[in-house]
């Protein structure tokens, strides 16, 4: 008898489209170490030149101000996104439930264009808020929003929310709820309950929502570009502005490696730091 | 316990704020769409259906629709087969260079989609594939991979093994045991991973934007590239169909396959 049937027929595809994969990280690779011949698409010879040039402060604030957006994007998500995964898992009623999933999950198969858009058209000058401010007379002036941090924000939070509830909902629904009862029973309040069985059980999803979010709003492109309108800028602005204003696709692949980097060193941070509180979801 | 009946109040104040917050944009956008004037402003002057009739007749947005779908379809066809036959050999067998594969694979789950998009193309330069749908489609697979990929596995772990060795002890070969039995209890899985697959494809922005070019453009860069140009509702108008479209879809899924168990967040118990 056979002992692997269909061997070859189930690894080849995914084999071949890892190979492709490959290929398009390595053309990235490759290009990075590139010069840059202006005025042509075509690229000279090997050079470093592109990474020492990304050493100028005008590049070394586009980084920063990327990892700060996605530490506060994440941070933030995750403070709004526990209520939110904690009524799902515990809500009574079925229609109650379906609310909340469908409310939470419905932007997240939006797509980052119409997400945006929206925002703009909630905190633009003339948007909703400030003409509904003015109108109330709270403010004099239009409040400026779009093109902050802030609005900037707003609108990343949005997109990475559903995924850190959908996360966080997965592992509080996982928890034994006699852990809880336990606690209670031995006198503990609600809230005392929550902090030290409920929290600290649900560390997992806490994980896994923190470093999700972060990858995320590291690719965000549309959202930062409209909303933040060239003030705030992340690398992924800047890699497009390079390929297609400049057409310099050599530095605009060295970023990209740069930022591949970064993206893995961070989630392995994260991971390195979590681990002491990953063990303290497991039972 | 005098607290818990406030602690609930305010922990249902909080909730429905978020639900609030979330809502919002899709409420404005809803008002904005409907609105007579060119220019945003509220509350709406006038009421008019003048930009749904300019977004069906944008011939960007038609041909990006039109292209959306092709690639769509494709690409989530071919991810749900390759996506189903690798979860295979991932559930059943250990080989050489399985683990890179599989890393490879789930890679654009945390590789920044710009990145992705660039790779493929300065690939597409370089093989002269530029302007084509291939490089498009290709790009998609690599990028909805994952998700068919996890859902096929986690139904696969699921599987009661049992049920094939009965199959195979009355005689079944390999073959018959693969499409009469382990194949369609797999359905669901396939199913909602080909679901995500498709949903996340006609909707992928940021990779598309770099290796589309004006004749291969999907919707979401059309619109993109509206919304960079035009400051009127038309865009509101197309955002709305979207968001009523998606909720409708996510609703049906809620109802028919139970969402809650796609997403693995129902209560276990």
């Amino acid at each position: 008898m056979q002992r692997r049937p269909f061997f070859a027929l189930f690894v080849t595809p995914g084999a071949v489209t890892a190979l492709v994969f490959t290929a398009a990280l390595v053309a990235v690779l490759q290009y990075s170490v590139r010069a840059h011949i202006p005025g042509s698409l075509d690229v000279g010879g090997f050079t470093l030149e592109n990474f020492t040039a990304m050493l100028r402060p005008l590049y070394g604030r586009v980084f920063l101000n990327t990892l700060m957006l996605c530490v506060l994007t994440a941070a933030v998500s995750l403070i709004a996104g526990y209520p939110l995964a904690y009524a799902l898992v515990h809500a009574n009623s079925r229609a109650v439930k379906s609310i909340i999933l469908v409310t939470v999950v419905t932007p997240l198969f939006l797509g980052e264009v119409v997400r945006t858009y929206s925002w703009i058209v909630v905190l633009g000058n003339n948007g909703f808020i400030n003409s509904l401010l003015l109108k109330l007379g709270v403010i004099a002036t239009p409040l400026e929003l779009l093109f902050t941090v802030t609005g900037v924000t707003i609108a990343l939070v949005h997109v990475t929310l559903p995924v850190v509830v959908i996360m966080l909902a997965a592992a509080l629904s996982h928890i034994d709820p006699n852990y809880r009862k336990a606690a209670e029973s031995l006198g503990a309040g609600p809230v005392r309950a929550f902090f030290t069985v409920t929290l600290p059980l649900s560390a997992p999803g806490i994980i896994a929502g923190f470093t999700t979010a972060f990858a995320w709003t590291f690719s965000a492109f549309a959202t930062p570009q409209l909303v933040g309108g060239g003030k705030v800028n992340m690398i992924s602005n800047l890699v497009y502005q390079l390929g297609f204003a400049n057409f310099n696709f050599p530095f605009a692949a060295s970023l990209s490696v740069a930022a591949l980097a970064l993206t893995f060193l961070s989630l392995w941070i994260l991971r390195r730091a979590t681990r002491p509180f990953e063990q303290l979801g497991q039972h | 316990m005098r607290s818990a009946p406030i602690i609930r109040l305010l922990g249902r104040t909080v909730v429905v704020l978020l639900l609030g917050f979330i809502i919002l944009p899709a409420v404005v956008v809803a008002i904005a769409a409907f609105n007579d004037r060119a220019l945003l402003a509220f509350p709406p002057e006038g009421f008019s259906l003048r930009w749904f009739v300019k977004a069906f007749e944008y011939r960007d947005f038609q041909t990006g629709f039109h292209n959306g779908l092709i690639v769509m379809l494709s690409a989530s066809a071919i991810a749900v087969v390759v996506g189903t036959a690798f979860a295979f050999a991932l559930d059943r067998y250990r080989f050489a260079g399985r683990g890179v594969i599989e890393t490879l694979l789930l890679a654009p789950l945390v590789v920044p989609h710009f990145t992705v998009g660039l790779g493929f193309l300065i690939l597409a330069a370089q093989l002269r594939l530029m302007r084509s749908f291939t490089v498009v489609i290709v790009c998609h697979v690599v990028l909805v991979l994952p998700f068919v990929l996890r859902s096929v596995y986690i139904s696969l772990r699921n599987l009661d093994r049992r049920l094939e060795l009965a199959a195979e002890s009355l005689g079944a070969r390999p073959a018959r045991v693969l499409f009469t039995v382990t194949l369609p209890l797999l359905v669901p899985g396939v199913v909602s991973g080909w679901l995500f697959a498709a949903i996340l494809s006609f909707n992928e922005f940021t990779a598309s934007l770099f290796v589309t070019a004006q004749r291969t453009q999907t919707l979401p860069v059309a619109m993109y590239n509206y919304v960079r140009e035009y400051a009127d509702p038309t865009m509101a108008a197309m955002s709305l169909i979207f968001i009523v479209g998606t909720t409708l879809l996510l609703t049906l899924a809620n109802t028919f396959f139970g969402l809650g168990r796609v997403l693995n967040v129902d209560d276990a118990r």
